[in-house]
């Protein structure tokens, strides 16, 4: 999957979590709670979603990692067989 | 013969409309079957039966408007000889229709919700196809519509290939959009009736959660992702089991008159996106496992900011638990939400220095503030929850 | 050894005519041109040659008076074959039908019955104009009292006229005009008679069931045959009685296949195929997949001009068209 295909997929799973926000511009390296008002439910739902999409498995210590979009995009980059 | 009443769902709400029924006379329903869905200026709210039997006559039909109190369709009992009053349910708690509930729930809906019920084509949905989909559990409501805007047999057919939302039986009512203005001035009405009628005291206790949170994420590197539990599953029962020892907090207070509860019902506060707040209830959450609660949270929290809720979410909550949430701030004074006689809320967890065995070192923390109605509890009562709940805290392993 | 034999309609008619009169002495046929003439639709020719006149009795144009005698004579103990030459006819006997022959029984508490049989050739498709096309049988399928057949194959021309002959109460049998040339295959065992109770699937399919009876059934046939030239599989009822309906047969058959087409000649408005179409939804709602479809002939006074007699009645793409409009396609 290339990088931008990464990065589509990652808006998709977001705005499955939280449809209302379909359409919206993501600025890739602002947190999505700070630009999107997503509680822990909603990420837990974002990081199930990943997981279902990707394989990789995100555990809780990784969350910070995942935060934004751009570094999304890399934390699964690099775990995702290629 | 007994008759369905339109049920009382709010605060200020005298009437609604009728927007759809979702079971059909002959068939057989069970308590808790959502029957009908009637929109308010709350929301569009899905209403549960209270009673088994058959639906005979229905006397309201869509689009008309309903009175609290209004017969909305007579039910033919199956053999049944206890006598079920005209009201909206007969647990511990209910409300009469002809008393004045006030239930500061604001308004559902998410003001930016993509989908605007009024332009929804209509569906038709073929007799062989609801029974299709029904033997095959599918949710009718989520099948694509196929040529001529039907749902036939093809159509369920094709849906039963495809992965199902993971969301239970929920029907899925006609949806309406509402103003967030209309929301706002609903909580803001809710807010001023509250702080004007019930004399709020507030106690708050700052509780070490660090063994809490080892025992979380120990169990959460135990479960797969899909079942990883948030901090306010196991919270939420903590919280209930702690209320099970204090009644005054736990109950209604309603014509001068309070009544505690014996079951536990937290009304969840959740935020919906783009301004309103809602605190639908987890039904007996002292029974639940923290696995449980969490399950009910997943169900509960992407339905209601879609904007489905139910009539006994609303109205059956006997204790409210707002939690502030990760990067918040430290305390939360929460207002109570009559006619519960009492709201817990909590800030942030954050780590703070602390004082264990004379050292100093740092804890996870979070500070959690009992707001209790004066008319019925005082701060021994709010002080002692609070005791109580760090126990329970201290050894999550027994949640 | 059965040796299939292929004959014509009117051939079986007659066949089962001249059996009737051979092996029953009470049997007797009587109507205009019945005798002399051999039969406005040659099914009694030769008949009066074998059997005489007292047995094959010309009667003058005169509707009310010989199907009165004919229930004179049922009443008296015998089991006359009463021919109105159509059921356009019928109607100048209709009351001798519907309020004797129907009620007797009933009125005499059972003192009484009515033995008769009456044949009517009915329907359109010969440019015979407004007053001498009709489909009426859904009038006599209306009255209780009244048994009604639509023999449509070959076999049922043959095997129908002695249970009816059989059956103490008055039974009319209905034969579309458009099959007495129709040929089809008997076998030659001793005993031809059929069931007269049943409907009977003509053809076996999955995806919709049509429903029809008598000069209709050669045209379902015929649509059935073009739709699964493009994967559409038909199933064909005879319903074969009229009344009492066979709704069992109809009803399974719709339970399978979720859509019901129904072609009946007879007007659409309070035809017989909307009374088959009022039990369906009232039986079968939850098996449709789709609003039933009616094929009927069109609201107006059977046309003389050929093309708007074809267009007037059911047809075979009419048939086709209603089928997928079940299936949505």
């Amino acid at each position: 999957m290339t990088n931008d295909e990464l990065k589509e997929l990652v808006r998709k799973t977001l705005f499955d979590v939280a449809p209302d926000l379909e359409g919206e511009e993501i600025i890739s390296d602002e947190t999505f709670a700070d630009q999107f008002d997503i509680d822990s439910m909603d990420f837990l739902n974002f990081v199930i979603g990943l997981h279902k999409a990707t394989g990789v498995e995100i555990p809780e210590k990784d969350y910070a990692q995942v935060a934004t979009l751009k570094t999304c995009v890399a934390y699964l980059e690099s775990r995702m067989k290629p | 013969m007994s008759e369905f009443r339109m049920p009382a769902l709010g605060a200020d709400m005298e009437d609604g409309t009728l927007v759809e029924w979702l079971r059909a006379p002959g068939d057989t329903i069970h308590r808790g079957d959502i029957i009908a869905v009637v929109e308010t200026v709350k929301g569009a709210i899905e209403i549960e039966c209270f009673e088994n039997g058959i639906l005979d006559k229905i006397v309201v039909s869509p689009g008309a408007t309903v009175a609290v109190g209004d017969v909305l369709a007579q039910i033919k009992e199956e053999g049944r000889t206890d006598v079920v009053a005209p009201e909206p349910r007969t647990k511990p708690i209910s409300e009469s229709p002809d008393r004045a509930v006030s239930i500061l729930s604001p308004s559902i809906a998410a003001p930016s919700l993509p989908i605007a019920a009024m332009s929804l084509p209509p569906r038709r949905i073929s007799p062989a196809a609801r029974k299709r989909a029904q033997q095959l559990g599918l949710d009718i409501e989520t099948v694509q519509v196929g040529p001529g805007g039907v749902i036939g047999l093809a159509e369920v057919a094709a849906a039963q290939h495809l992965p199902q939302p993971s969301t239970a039986e929920t029907p899925q009512p006609v949806k309406r959009g509402f103003q967030p203005d209309g929301m706002r001035r609903a909580i803001g009405a809710a807010m001023a009736r509250s702080k004007r009628e019930i004399p709020h005291y507030y106690v708050s206790s700052t509780l070490d959660l660090s063994l809490f949170t080892a025992w979380l994420e120990d169990a959460n590197t135990k479960r797969s992702t899909q079942d990883r539990l948030l901090y306010a599953a196991p919270l939420i029962k903590a919280v209930a089991v702690a209320l099970r020892s204090e009644p005054a907090l736990n109950g209604v207070y309603v014509k001068d008159n309070y009544q505690p509860s014996k079951n536990v019902h937290v009304g969840v506060a959740t935020a919906l996106r783009g301004g309103g707040l809602i605190a639908p209830a987890i039904h007996d959450a002292d029974t639940l496992t923290p696995d449980e609660a969490m399950a009910r949270l997943r169900e509960l929290i992407p339905r209601v900011r879609a904007g489905r809720i139910r009539g006994s979410e609303m109205t059956d909550p006997t204790i409210t638990l707002s939690i502030l949430g990760e990067g918040t701030a430290d305390s939360l004074h929460p207002v109570i939400y009559p006619p519960q006689v009492a709201i817990i809320g909590c800030g942030a967890m954050r780590e703070r220095p602390w004082v264990v065995d004379g050292a100093i070192t740092v804890r996870r923390v979070m500070t959690v503030t009992v707001a209790g109605d004066h008319r019925v509890s005082d701060g021994r009562s709010a002080a002692r929850f609070l005791n109580r709940l760090d126990k329970i805290l201290q050894e999550p392993q027994q949640l | 050894m059965t040796e299939i034999r292929t004959i014509s309609y009117r051939e079986a008619i007659r066949e089962a005519l001249r059996e009737a009169l051979l092996s029953d002495p009470r049997v007797f046929l009587m109507g205009e041109d019945v005798g002399r003439y051999g039969g406005a639709f040659a099914c009694s020719k030769g008949l009066i040659d074998e059997f005489g006149e007292e047995r094959i009795r010309d009667t003058p144009l005169a509707e009310s008076g010989f199907t009165g005698a004919g229930i004179g004579a049922a009443l008296g103990g015998m089991r006359p074959i009463v021919e109105v030459m159509t059921v356009n006819f019928s109607l100048l006997c209709i009351d001798q039908i519907v309020n004797n022959a129907a009620t007797l029984r009933h009125m005499s508490g059972g003192q009484f019955s009515v033995p008769l049989v009456i044949r009517m050739a009915t329907g359109a498709g010969h440019q015979l104009a407004a007053q001498h096309s009709h489909s009426l049988e859904n009038w006599y399928a209306h009255v209780p009292g009244l048994r009604v057949v639509a023999p449509a194959t070959v076999a049922d021309a043959r095997g129908m006229l002695r249970k009816a002959l059989d059956d103490p109460d008055p039974v009319i049998m209905f034969e579309h005009t458009a099959l007495y040339n129709a040929v089809g295959d008997l076998p030659t065992t001793s005993d031809l008679t059929v069931d007269i109770n049943h409907a009977k699937v003509r053809r076996g399919g999955r995806d919709a069931s049509i429903i029809t009876y008598g000069g209709s059934l050669p045209k379902a046939l015929e649509a059935a045959n073009k739709l699964s030239g493009e994967g559409i599989s038909c199933e064909v009822i005879d319903l074969r009685s009229l009344r009492p309906l066979d709704m069992e047969t109809v009803l399974a058959s719709v339970a399978r296949t979720h859509r019901a087409v129904i072609v009946d000649e007879g007007w659409r408005t309070g035809s017989l195929a909307a009374e088959i179409s009022a039990q369906i939804a009232e039986r079968a709602l939850y098996d449709l997949d789709a609003p039933v479809e009616r094929v009927c002939s069109a609201e107006v006074p059977i046309p003389y001009a050929r093309h708007l007699e074809l267009a007037a009645l059911p047809s075979v793409d009419g048939i086709a068209a209603a089928v997928k409009k079940a299936l949505r396609q």
